[in-house]
């Protein structure tokens, strides 16, 4: 760089002449389609090996031959449907993850940390108390868990902020007091009423994806598809808004508008996955952080990617969950923290080396 | 760009109190004074991003509320004094978000894009780091990848707040070097804030010196540094001269700092 005047014409290749092009360093629609066909077939192998097997064994060809066979009922009617429900509450934990993680520019914000999943759990809690009467009781059950996830979610937000800016500190202190909190709400409630109408105590704290019925399987995919497509339209600003609030504003983000959007969203989702799974901790933790060491930051193809290693994480999870004590279970969630826990140290000794976001 | 009468601040707090400047394509004015003059505040209303208590800010004969936001930020680029980026992007990664005004949401990064990269990777000198990330680089390589950031930009009006902090001597002479190819090439109007004096003589058309939030002087060099008015501006005497070797202006303080003089 000695030449006296830079010659400002556009140079018309985009490769780098020594070291060869530079398609590692970014991401393009290629790399993007092949990494996501990967995860997918992922999450297709955990399905097959998560329904095949289980406490009881069974025969995947008596299944689908034998229409009257124990096998089908168990299948179609027991496990199938709680593996999906584990691949859609995957899905939505962690790309959950990924947002909240992009809003408050910290890899270590997840829905569970922060607090959001115990505030939605006390929403659906609270509903199936009051409305258990009223027919129709998924929607409303999901509208609540909604509605006090979100105003936990701004809660934490604001209450994170010192002289304007995020802490990141305060922001995850704020959520382990949150926790406390509404878990102790949900054990006042439990002492208080007596719990007939959906599930134990131990199923809201530690979360199980035991006996989902299929139309609860397809309300909360429904919701979390919707959910979904809101935040991946927004995947190019999240990339923006790492670079701070006011340089993603410069950058044409509009930032209280894509903040807002976020919020509702991922609000919308985790409600829907407590009201039918309890609290589950940790999986928007682990699988947006193991895919951003795997195939980088860029949230284009981090949230889809979230979406679908989330899916098979929690399949997996699930698997172990029904199986390692047969035929006892273990609460999933149990599942997702025993990992979740020495994770969360260990990313919190590597984020130490790093310099800390603004 | 023309600013008419700023006044902001934060809050209850006034720092701004009724600026007016302008700059012409292809100038490059320098705004300068001690700490706390408001010259961060005052960028920041001229990139849109704080909202003036009164008066106005029209960038190419158009209030700056009038534009869109992307339409905005395709013309004005700033760079802030310090910034930090969450996750690990690479170089790459950074200098091609300047490009994100030019698209839309769906649309992926095609050849003019990263072009526009490139041209801006191999401006500052940052082609063979072009795949690292942008956590392994020391505090002036990063300062770099913003700058080129908003080169990548392709910007009609570029706002720097002391874009020569954190870089060493060979750098701030090629950043300078370039803005003056930008300035006659693509005729951008460059503002930036320096704490160099010396710099701001040297490099920039017309200087804006700032105290305590109010224009003292604003025009070319050589009449704005004038002794008694640095003196005014910063309490220390100064010296006022010609570099012998290139005949620009230099100005160096004096011995200890002069009497209060009120």
């Amino acid at each position: 760089m000695s030449s006296p005047a830079p010659d400002l014409r556009r140079t018309s290749t985009h490769q780098l002449a020594p070291s060869g092009d530079l398609t590692s360093a970014r991401l393009t629609p290629a790399r993007m389609i092949s990494t996501l066909t990967v995860l997918a077939a992922i999450v297709a192998a955990s399905v097959l090996v998560a329904s095949a097997f289980g406490p009881v064994g069974i025969s995947p060809l008596r299944a689908f031959s034998d229409s009257a066979s124990p096998d089908r009922a168990i299948l179609f009617g027991v496990r199938l449907p709680r593996v999906l429900m584990g691949v859609v509450v995957g899905a939505i934990l962690a790309s959950v993850g990924t947002a909240l993680q992009a809003l408050v520019r910290n890899p270590l914000a997840e829905g569970g940390i922060l607090g959001i999943s115990g505030g939605g759990a006390l929403g659906a809690i609270l509903a199936l108390v009051f409305f258990a009467r009223l027919g129709g009781s998924d929607l409303i059950v999901s509208l609540a868990a909604f509605v006090t996830a979100l105003l936990s979610t701004v809660a934490v937000y604001r209450l994170a902020q010192v002289d304007g800016q995020l802490e990141p500190f305060t922001l995850l202190l704020v959520g382990v007091i949150f926790n406390a909190f509404w878990g102790a709400a949900i054990m006042v409630v439990n002492s208080v009423v007596n719990f007939y109408y959906a599930h134990s105590i131990l199923f809201w704290l530690m979360g199980s994806l035991e006996a989902p019925t299929w139309r609860e399987v397809v309300t909360v995919a429904a919701l979390g598809v919707l959910g979904f497509t809101v935040l991946a339209l927004g995947a190019r600003d999240m990339n923006l808004l790492s670079l701070g609030d006011e340089a993603a504003g410069e950058l044409g983000v509009d930032v209280s508008r894509l903040r807002r959007t976020i919020f509702l969203a991922t609000s919308m989702m985790i409600g829907a996955a407590v009201s039918v799974s309890g609290i589950i901790s940790f999986v928007g933790l682990i699988v947006p952080h193991v895919l951003r060491l795997a195939f980088g930051a860029d949230h284009r193809l981090l949230l889809p990617a979230s979406l679908l290693g989330g899916a098979a994480f929690m399949v997996l999870a699930d698997l172990v969950a029904r199986t390692v004590i047969a035929p006892a279970e273990v609460p999933v969630g149990a599942i997702t923290a025993l990992c979740g826990g020495p994770f969360f140290i260990y990313m919190l000794r590597r984020e130490g080396r790093k310099p800390l976001s603004l | 760009m023309r600013a008419n009468e700023i006044r902001a601040g934060y809050g209850k707090l006034e720092v701004v109190h009724g600026i007016s400047l302008e700059v012409a394509a292809g100038e490059m004015l320098a705004i300068v004074g001690p700490n706390g003059a408001g010259k961060s505040t005052l960028l920041k209303v001229l990139a849109g991003t704080l909202r003036p208590s009164s008066g106005s800010v029209e960038v190419m004969g158009r209030p700056l509320p009038s534009y869109q936001r992307r339409e905005l930020a395709r013309t004005i680029a700033s760079v802030a004094q310090e910034s930090a980026v969450a996750f690990s992007f690479t170089v790459l990664e950074v200098v091609l978000m300047g490009r994100a005004p030019h698209l839309g949401r769906f649309r992926f990064e095609a050849t003019p894009d990263l072009d526009a990269a490139h041209t801006a990777l191999e401006q500052m000198g940052l082609l063979a780091l072009a795949r690292r990330d942008l956590h392994e680089l020391s505090g002036g390589e990063r300062k770099r990848v913003f700058l080129a950031r908003a080169l990548a930009q392709e910007p009609r009006v570029l706002l720097l707040d002391e874009p020569t902090a954190f870089l060493d001597l060979k750098h701030i002479a090629e950043v300078f070097t370039l803005f003056r190819a930008l300035r006659a090439e693509r005729r951008a109007a460059i503002v930036v804030t320096l704490h160099d004096l010396n710099a701001a003589a040297l490099y920039a058309n017309r200087v804006l010196l700032l105290k305590d939030g109010e224009a003292v002087a604003c025009g070319r060099p050589e009449e704005v540094f004038t002794i008694e008015r640095l003196r005014k501006v910063y309490d220390i005497d100064v010296f006022v001269g010609r570099n012998p070797l290139t005949g620009s202006l230099m100005i160096l303080p004096v011995g200890d700092v002069a009497p209060a003089h009120r």
